[in-house]
């Protein structure tokens, strides 16, 4: 008898984990980020429950800095897929004129998204909350739970997490703690990639190369598509063929040089390529550590 | 050569459709290490990751000291690591070849660590057990083989590390091989293979190297990527803990769980525990359509030809039924800050129910230094023992050794809610002479007023030798 290909072994593991959560929690919710990982995220959370709904609503905690294309992709997604979906920003913080270039991106990204999360997840009331993120994106990540412990501040201990053995997770909590799930903590990039083209998932066109009008600030290709984006002194407006490796803020996230515009050529590219796709995201280079920071404050 | 990682796509000859079929059906192995501190354990899987291509440059480039590259910064992902220069909890690291996917579970070696040993045991297919060859044989590589033992990998690798440091000398090698091997056998490991290598130099991890041309077997990596993971879940009797009942509209009724061991088709007589109706299997659903065959460990719906009830924490199964009870004993590795406390309620998690549950006295402790059991009331964080447990109400297991997915449970503390500790299950504890013998000596003793004398000998396990041979003296 032959054994699973990884990507059922790895399936069949995050069903376990998405039925485990609707079974034991009060109330879920699914963050959904638009990017390539929460579609993933999706599509397993379809499949657990086959053939009935996904028995929980998505959450996307809007920073209104994200690209336009992915907020035109959530709304259609969310549509064709019938799901409730929550959408919810830092209202307060924005009126107050939050933005990276101000605040600098630690303060943005504390005030967008985590301060935005943690008032998105006390409003709901949702015991447990499922984030996409894997462990292999970063080293802080690496070392997190599946079911990983958040006190009634939202804050994580990385030092004092639940051991977690087999696929037995303790999802014990009192009222105002919660568990942050990572169904895809064992998928790699690859894995991720490789299950979009085996699925046929449908994703945000910017993943794809085309040609497109970007600032070229050293290293860095800077989509101008918002007009708080502002030219620097020595930036060039060109055309280039480019694409995103990982979604994020429009003023936080670049884009790469790539021709790679079908799924076999983005995965050609990750075979080759030897940067990690973290790497145009300008807010894990901050300080040493700082996703961990991000983390134990209650970032996902 | 394993070195040849990965197929360029710039070749002319590369074909992206091929690639990703092949890419797509790989397999996947899970695998632990355990070393000590020093036997440098993260060098080894940096070189592991950097050589397989799994660290990407720019965390290298985070890695690089003085010039070079230092592996164990890729692997020691906290702050308070990095400052402390050790590695204080479970790692998992992600590699590929052409040949298999790998998710490794690095586990630091240090003494006060053991739990986090056994959290990357309990998934692992293999492990790989490092040792120095400078400094031989030690307490912790007995300790490393004896958890990885008791939590049932299948395959071990014993890394005879640092081989340069005794001049590749075959001697060593042999030697440690050697006394290794008969402590190996005592305590039943599974398949070893022993290996020389230099983590640091990079001999036969990824590359055989010249400096052992005494050594004939495969390197590291390929020895990963070609043993078989002898997959004895599949062949075990079928099992399945319904995890939810799938109930969208009137007309369908499905059972969701994880198939935990065995096969099952539709048409298959299976039984419902714990009400013990039986039923046949009518349909085996997934999203991507019916199956006419599912294995452990898939994940999928079945529906039943007859209506019985059924709901999550039931068990469902076919084949030798599973043991029952309530009462049983289990081999324990204790986790939390607060000891075990038979006076304490707890919760059992197995497969897919909680149950509140007691612990009914420590039967014995494992010296994991010495593997000598010595009596003991308790056990500390970190210590591993014969406890018995009571649960509320009954469980239906197959021992740990024969199946480790219904054969393992946790013990939630009720008032912390931490993972207290994690059980392997020995058998029932229900029903045997020793059993009796065993309560009765603890009722006989409690009940016994303080400052008078009892007629028992003060060590436990003699007295229960004495009341079972009255017992049996009686039942004659």
């Amino acid at each position: 008898m032959s054994r699973l290909s990884h990507l059922q072994a790895l399936e069949a593991e995050s069903i376990h984990i998405i039925r485990e959560v609707a079974s034991e929690f009060q109330r879920p919710v699914m963050l959904y980020s638009i990017g390539k990982d929460s579609s993933v995220m999706v599509r397993l959370a379809q499949k657990a429950f086959f053939p009935g709904p996904i028995p929980f609503p998505l959450l996307h905690v809007d920073t209104t800095y994200k690209f336009k294309e992915m907020i035109e992709f959530r709304d259609k997604f969310a549509a064709d897929l019938g799901v409730k979906l929550i959408v919810h920003s830092n209202t307060s913080a924005l009126q107050a004129g939050a933005n990276p270039f101000r605040l600098g991106t630690e303060r943005c990204c504390g005030l967008l998204k985590t301060q935005s999360l943690l008032d998105a997840l006390r409003a709901g009331g949702f015991d447990a909350a499922f984030g996409g993120a894997r462990r292999d994106e970063e080293k802080s990540r690496a070392k997190e739970r599946i079911f990983s412990f958040r006190d009634s501040l939202g804050q994580w201990d990385p030092k004092n997490q639940r051991p977690e053995l087999w696929n037995l997770f303790n999802g014990r909590v009192e009222p105002g703690e919660s568990i942050r799930v990572f169904p895809l903590s064992n998928w790699t990039e690859m894995d991720v990639w490789q299950y979009i083209h085996v699925e046929n998932i449908p994703i945000v066109p910017l993943y794809f190369a085309k040609e497109r009008q970007v600032l070229v600030r050293g290293n860095s290709l800077v989509m101008p598509e918002q007009d708080f984006v502002k030219p620097q002194l020595g930036d060039r407006l060109e055309t280039v063929m480019c694409r995103m490796r990982s979604l994020g803020c429009s003023p936080c996230t670049g884009a790469v040089r790539s021709d790679a515009d079908t799924l076999p050529k983005i995965i050609a590219e990750l075979v080759t390529v030897r940067n990690s796709e973290r790497e145009n995201r300008v807010i894990d280079h901050d300080r040493e550590g700082s996703m961990e920071l991000k983390k134990r404050e209650g970032y996902f | 050569m394993a070195a040849a990682l990965v197929q360029t796509p710039t070749q002319p000859s590369f074909n992206i459709e091929a690639f990703l079929a092949a890419e797509e059906s790989k397999g996947l192995l899970r695998l632990t290490t355990a070393g000590s501190v020093d036997d440098g354990k993260s060098t080894l899987i940096g070189r592991l990751l950097h050589d397989a291509k799994g660290a990407y440059e720019d965390q290298l480039k985070s890695a690089i000291r003085g010039g070079e590259i230092d592996f164990s910064l890729l692997t020691d992902g906290l702050r308070a690591e990095r400052e402390q220069g050790i590695t204080i909890d479970v790692a998992y690291r992600y590699f590929a070849t052409p040949k298999r996917k790998f998710i490794l579970a690095d586990t630091p070696g240090h003494e006060q660590y053991t739990r986090n040993m056994a959290t990357g045991a309990s998934t692992a297919e293999l492990a790989i057990i490092l040792l120095d060859a400078h400094r031989g044989l030690t307490t912790q590589s007995r300790r490393h083989a004896f958890i990885a033992t008791l939590l049932g990998i299948p395959n071990f690798v014993i890394a005879v590390n640092k081989m340069d440091l005794v001049g590749y000398d075959q001697e060593v090698f042999n030697r440690i091989r050697e006394e290794y091997q008969a402590f190996l056998q005592r305590i039943g490991a599974p398949h070893s293979y022993f290996l020389p290598l230099s983590a640091l130099k990079g001999d036969n991890v990824v590359e055989r190297g010249s400096h052992m041309p005494w050594f004939e077997g495969p390197c590291l990596l390929e020895y990963l990527e070609t043993v078989d993971p002898a997959d004895r879940m599949i062949n075990a009797p079928f099992r399945m803990a319904v995890q939810r009942v799938v109930r969208p509209d009137a007309n369908f009724r499905g059972y969701a769980g994880q198939i935990g061991s065995g096969t099952i088709r539709p048409g298959d007589q299976v039984q419902a525990l714990p009400s013990g109706r039986t039923s046949k299997v009518r349909r085996v659903v997934t999203f991507d359509g019916d199956l006419e065959m599912a294995h452990a460990p898939m994940s999928v719906t079945l529906t039943l030809a007859d209506e019985i009830d059924i709901s999550r924490g039931d068990m469902i199964v076919s084949g030798r039924p599973p043991q029952s009870a309530r009462m049983i004993d289990a081999t324990m590795v204790w986790f939390d800050a607060h000891p075990l406390d038979p006076a304490h309620d707890y919760l059992v998690k197995h497969t897919s129910q909680t149950i509140p549950a007691r612990v009914d006295g420590v039967r014995h402790l494992i010296n994991v230094a010495t593997l000598e059991t010595e009596a003991a009331a308790s056990l500390a964080m970190n210590e591993i023992g014969v406890v018995r447990i009571a649960a509320s109400k009954p469980l239906f297991f197959d021992a740990y050794k024969e199946n480790r997915v219904t054969g393992s449970f946790i013990l939630i503390d009720r008032k912390t809610n931490h993972t207290a500790g994690a059980g392997m299950i020995l058998g029932s504890a229900e029903g045997s002479l020793e059993d009796a013998a065993d309560r009765l000596v603890r009722l006989v003793r409690a009940s016994v007023p303080p400052g008078s004398q009892l007629n028992l000998p003060s060590d436990d396990a003699q007295a229960v030798e004495v009341v079972r041979a009255l017992l049996k003296g009686l039942l004659q």
